[in-house]
């Protein structure tokens, strides 16, 4: 093994990239594991922001609907680099404003909490459209059925349009969740030790550019593909109901 | 039977309505667009109602306004000597007195609409479990019982798409049934259906007449509506033309538009 390195010219690299110290792995590690956490919280943030938002923007008054609109169409005009400043800088502001006006002084407000509430405003806002499209993709008939045998509107929403649109939202919801594995990196810019900042750092330190971004760039990947995996299972199950496609566009 | 109803005089009332139905001078518009111009009807327990008519005379919005699927703008719908309230506006004043007689109605759809994400045990149990509170395994054990009844025994792990058009409407009616609904209300049941399918579907139905079911039916099969009905009500243009027994309907229908729409559909 150690010979094979050798022969590749790679036995520095893999020195470098171990995960005992005087290597740099375990730094990417739990970079890599802080990356999730907050692309995990994000997401789910985001998921409960957009099925809010989407039935808002279906079912809601003038009010709501326009505010929700207004929402959606800031979050995605500007650049989330931008906003990720914005919100942080105002979140962390509001945060220590109303402490110092209780009379708590400034509060040390954690990294991670601060990048779910931050990136789960950006996911929200794009959840909030893939869920509103995959809830008009839903058949009417199924929801009037279920108004024509009293159900009432939670359970409806729970029992059968939640399930029934879940096939059309999958796809979109996995592109969100990647993006939002991706965003984390975005937040290297507020300080925060994800796998980006993990990695320059780790870089930066041995001048051994080439060998730790390309390790981040195969973490990512990683991620992706077992991503990738576990969306394909949940499509799955959430079409078990209706005959594959195969064949039938010929 | 007799003497409970002669000891307890308040349950004998309410059973003596069970089953029936009562629309009274139910209007609706869409826009600017009266479909419905002030529609009356009675139905007594085991009555079954055809209901026949040109298309967009408003056959199917003055059932859908039975259930408050289409709010009515005015008018009067009781169920089952229970008036269902509504606001100035038409729609429902109570939701909770909406849905639970809604519980008691059981619709069966033209596109059948069943939960194309269930298989149809799942279907069939849902709202008795779900929204009736029965307990799983009964709810199952009626559920296969109805499931046959229809002749979807070995289907009962299938997903509705799964299956044929008759196979799916007729699933829908054991849907309808496993709520041991007081009326059952039948918009176009086999509009959607190939010709060979509709026989089927038709046959599940002419036993349920049988039994002594109150039924609406919206439907444009003169033959069921002739051999099944025990009264027919023709709607034009929003209002009741005509109506009898089907004899009188089809055998001599007295309005000129009666007449013509009969030559028309022959």
């Amino acid at each position: 093994m150690e010979g094979l390195l050798d022969l590749l010219g790679l036995a520095k690299s893999a020195e470098l990239l171990s995960l005992s110290p005087p290597g740099w792995g375990m730094n990417l590690l739990r970079g890599l594991g802080k990356s999730l956490q907050i692309a995990f919280g994000a997401f789910g943030f985001g998921l409960v922001i957009g099925l809010f938002g989407a039935y808002g923007k279906l079912y809601g008054g003038p009010v709501i609907r326009d505010l929700l609109a207004i929402y959606t169409t800031v979050v995605r005009a500007v650049p989330e680099l931008v906003l990720i400043l914005i919100l942080y800088f105002v979140g962390t502001d509001l945060i220590n404003q109303a402490s110092e006006a209780l009379g708590y002084g400034r509060v040390e407000i954690s990294g991670v909490a601060a990048g779910i509430w931050v990136l789960g405003v950006v996911q929200g806002a794009y959840s909030t459209e893939v869920l509103r499209g995959a809830i008009l993709a839903v058949p009417q008939g199924q929801i009037e059925a279920a108004r024509a045998f009293g159900m009432p509107p939670v359970m409806l929403m729970r029992r059968v349009t939640i399930p029934a649109m879940l096939s059309f939202a999958l796809p979109g919801l996995a592109n969100l969740w990647l993006i939002a594995t991706k965003d984390t990196a975005l937040l290297a810019v507020v300080g925060f030790s994800e796998l980006t900042l993990e990695t320059r750092q780790a870089a930066s330190s041995t001048r051994a550019y080439f060998t730790f971004f390309l390790a981040a760039g195969a973490l990512y990947l990683m991620v992706t593909l077992m991503s990738s995996a576990l969306f394909q299972l949940l499509e799955r199950r959430a079409r078990r109901g209706q005959p594959s496609l195969k064949g039938a566009g010929r | 039977m007799t003497a409970t109803q002669e000891l307890t005089p308040a349950a004998g009332a309410a059973s003596d309505l069970a089953g029936t139905l009562l629309i009274e001078d139910l209007h609706k518009s869409f826009g600017d667009l009266e479909v419905l111009k002030g529609v009356s009807l009675t139905a007594n327990r085991g009555d079954v109602i055809a209901i026949i008519g040109g298309s967009g005379s408003g056959k199917s919005t003055m059932l859908r306004c039975i259930n408050f699927l289409e709010t009515p703008s005015s008018g009067r719908i009781v169920i089952g000597g229970e008036e269902i309230r509504m606001r100035a506006d038409g729609t429902a004043a109570d939701r909770k007195q909406l849905e639970r007689v809604r519980t008691r109605l059981a619709m069966v759809f033209q596109s059948f609409n069943l939960w194309t994400h269930r298989t149809l045990l799942e279907n069939v149990i849902e709202v008795p479990v779900h929204v009736l509170k029965v307990p799983r395994a009964q709810a199952i054990e009626k559920a296969r019982a109805l499931l046959a009844r229809v002749g979807l025994a070995e289907k009962e792990d299938t997903y509705p798409l799964f299956l044929s058009g008759g196979q799916q409407q007729r699933a829908a009616i054991a849907r309808a049934l496993a709520v041991d609904p007081a009326v059952m209300l039948f918009d176009e049941p086999t509009s959607a259906l190939d010709p060979e399918l509709v026989g089927e579907v038709l046959g599940v139905m002419r036993d349920l007449a049988a039994e002594g079911r109150t039924m609406l039916v919206v439907t444009h099969e003169m033959n069921f509506a002739r051999e099944v009905a025990d009264h027919v009500v023709y709607l034009y243009q929003g209002r009741i033309e005509e109506q009898g027994p089907p004899d009188q309907i089809f055998g001599n229908p007295q309005s000129e538009r009666l007449k013509q729409f009969l030559k028309s559909i022959n």
